[in-house]
């Protein structure tokens, strides 16, 4: 269910890594948990964040879920289909879903993150 | 999702699991806030039907030569008004005018009512009526975990019902019920709910749940009838914008204030909270409950600051995005005259201003 070659945080995000930008979205597993999504806020194009800040929020019908960037560095693409469509984010985590792509200041975050066994053990593991 | 070992279970959990819900822990009680998706569940509702498991709610027997005078005294509707077979909205209030409950009240008898109690309240309503009995000839019984309560609600839900019972549907009106039998099982069929469309809600024993369930979800399934969780149940209430306690009312919040003075009857003689409402309704009611919309992008939620463009000061009770309207829609308190249906309001919705409208309520009201 989740892709081999991204890479996954505990709060649930996953990130493709290509060269120095990173794609990120939010996993299977939290989209399912929020249930269906009706507002996707994105940060703007040239916004620079730490890892681990909050960069948009996720609302379902029930509840609102904060988006965190596992990586730090700046926002070089937002998707906008996501914002004008969430249901996407539900149909789609993983590929059509996605949410911002960002340029890594520091390739070396990468490493803290989980592999796609590591992940779905995580997430199994904690529902 | 971890639940705490104390968190109790419906008769109808296994069902639940079986159909793949989603379980929720909710007043104590692990329920299903929806099965295939809350809006689907919603829609149904709207269009056709949808069963909930409510036995998580709690059933009080109030009974004796004095049943009918104590429940005058405790309750603000007037109970003289019930005929045998009917039921009505009312509440319990503390001395203030304060809502300790909202209830349903049914009549079977002249000496013999049940009071249908929010599941989250169900001690502190007990206590609350125990230490009012006095010398009153009536006995009160929590009769909750001898009962399941199933809520069939939608346009299709007197036709599906039909099929599965002898009692004459058509004979029972709006807030009426009769004792009969659905699938071969005992029940106390009422022509309630909480959603703003029709439909019954059938009082069970616990044994009968699961096989009511089972046959209803059959008989049904021709008819679009569908599982539907307390998701959908909130967002439907919402937009019928029928008050949840706890939200629109509590210990802080009057009738005059939540837009329910019509269960106030002051002419029904004298009741615990009367004085305090004639009290406010002299001096004036400080705020109302008003319905909104919001223009910009957003869900105004339980909590968040309500404000209009003359400065008046506010809060948010319940906000949702509404399946139906296909935008966010809330209900919240503001001071009396400070806002008029079609003005703009500003919410503040995590730190960000987002503008909204007041509108009249209910959002949703269905054809008849």
């Amino acid at each position: 269910m989740y892709p081999a070659d991204y890479l996954y945080s505990k709060d649930h995000e996953w990130a493709k890594v290509d060269g120095d930008v990173c794609q990120i979205g939010i996993t299977q597993f939290a989209q399912e948990e929020l249930g269906e999504v009706v507002f996707v806020e994105l940060p703007e194009v040239g916004d620079t964040f730490e890892a681990h800040d909050e960069i948009g929020t996720i609302e379902s019908v029930k509840a609102v879920a904060e988006v965190y960037t596992p990586v730090g560095g700046e926002i070089v693409a937002i998707n906008e289909a996501a914002a004008d469509d969430p249901t996407i984010v539900n149909q789609d985590p993983h590929a059509a879903g996605w949410l911002v792509k960002i340029r890594l200041s520091d390739p070396a975050q990468l490493d803290e993150l989980m592999s796609a066994d590591a992940y779905e053990q995580f997430a199994g593991g904690g529902s | 999702m971890s639940n705490s070992i104390e968190s109790r279970r419906t008769p109808l959990y296994e069902c639940h699991q079986r159909a793949g819900a989603k379980i929720v822990e909710f007043a104590g009680w692990q329920m299903p806030v929806q099965y295939v998706g809350l809006i689907e569940e919603h829609r149904a509702v709207r269009q056709q039907a949808g069963l909930f498991d409510v036995s998580h709610m709690g059933e009080f027997s109030v009974r004796g030569p004095d049943a009918a005078s104590f429940l005058q005294r405790m309750t603000p509707n007037d109970v003289s008004r019930l005929a045998d077979g009917r039921a009505h909205y009312s509440g319990l209030l503390t001395e203030d005018g304060t809502y300790v409950d909202d209830i349903l009240i049914y009549r079977f008898a002249e000496d013999d009512y049940m009071l249908v109690v929010n599941a989250g309240n169900r001690q502190a309503d007990l206590d609350w009526l125990l230490e009012h009995r006095g010398d009153a000839e009536v006995a009160i019984e929590d009769r909750s975990d001898d009962t399941a309560l199933l809520a069939l609600q939608g346009p299709a839900a007197a036709e599906i019902l039909a099929g599965l019972t002898d009692s004459d549907l058509a004979a029972v009106r709006y807030y009426g019920f009769v004792s009969g039998k659905v699938a071969g099982h005992p029940a106390i069929i009422s022509r309630t709910g909480y959603t703003g469309e029709d439909g019954f809600e059938l009082y069970l024993e616990p044994e009968a749940a699961p096989p009511v369930w089972d046959s209803l979800l059959e008989a049904g399934a021709p008819q679009g009838l569908v599982p539907a969780g307390l998701g959908a149940r909130d967002t439907l209430r919402l937009e019928a914008a029928m008050a949840l306690y706890g939200h629109e009312l509590d210990r802080t919040t009057t009738p005059w204030e939540a837009g329910l003075s019509w269960v106030v009857k002051l002419e029904s003689g004298d009741f615990v909270g009367r004085d305090a409402l004639v009290r406010q309704k002299e001096a004036g009611i400080p705020r109302r409950l008003i319905g909104f919309e919001v223009v910009g992008r957003g869900i105004a939620r339980e909590g968040y600051a309500l404000a209009t463009s003359g400065g008046a000061e506010g809060v948010v009770t319940s906000g949702t995005w509404s399946p139906t309207f296909e935008k966010s829609i809330g209900l919240g308190y503001l001071p009396t005259g400070s806002t008029e249906d079609g003005d703009p309001l500003v919410i503040t919705v995590r730190k960000r201003e987002v503008e909204a409208r007041a509108v009249p309520i209910p959002f949703y009201k269905r054809a008849r």
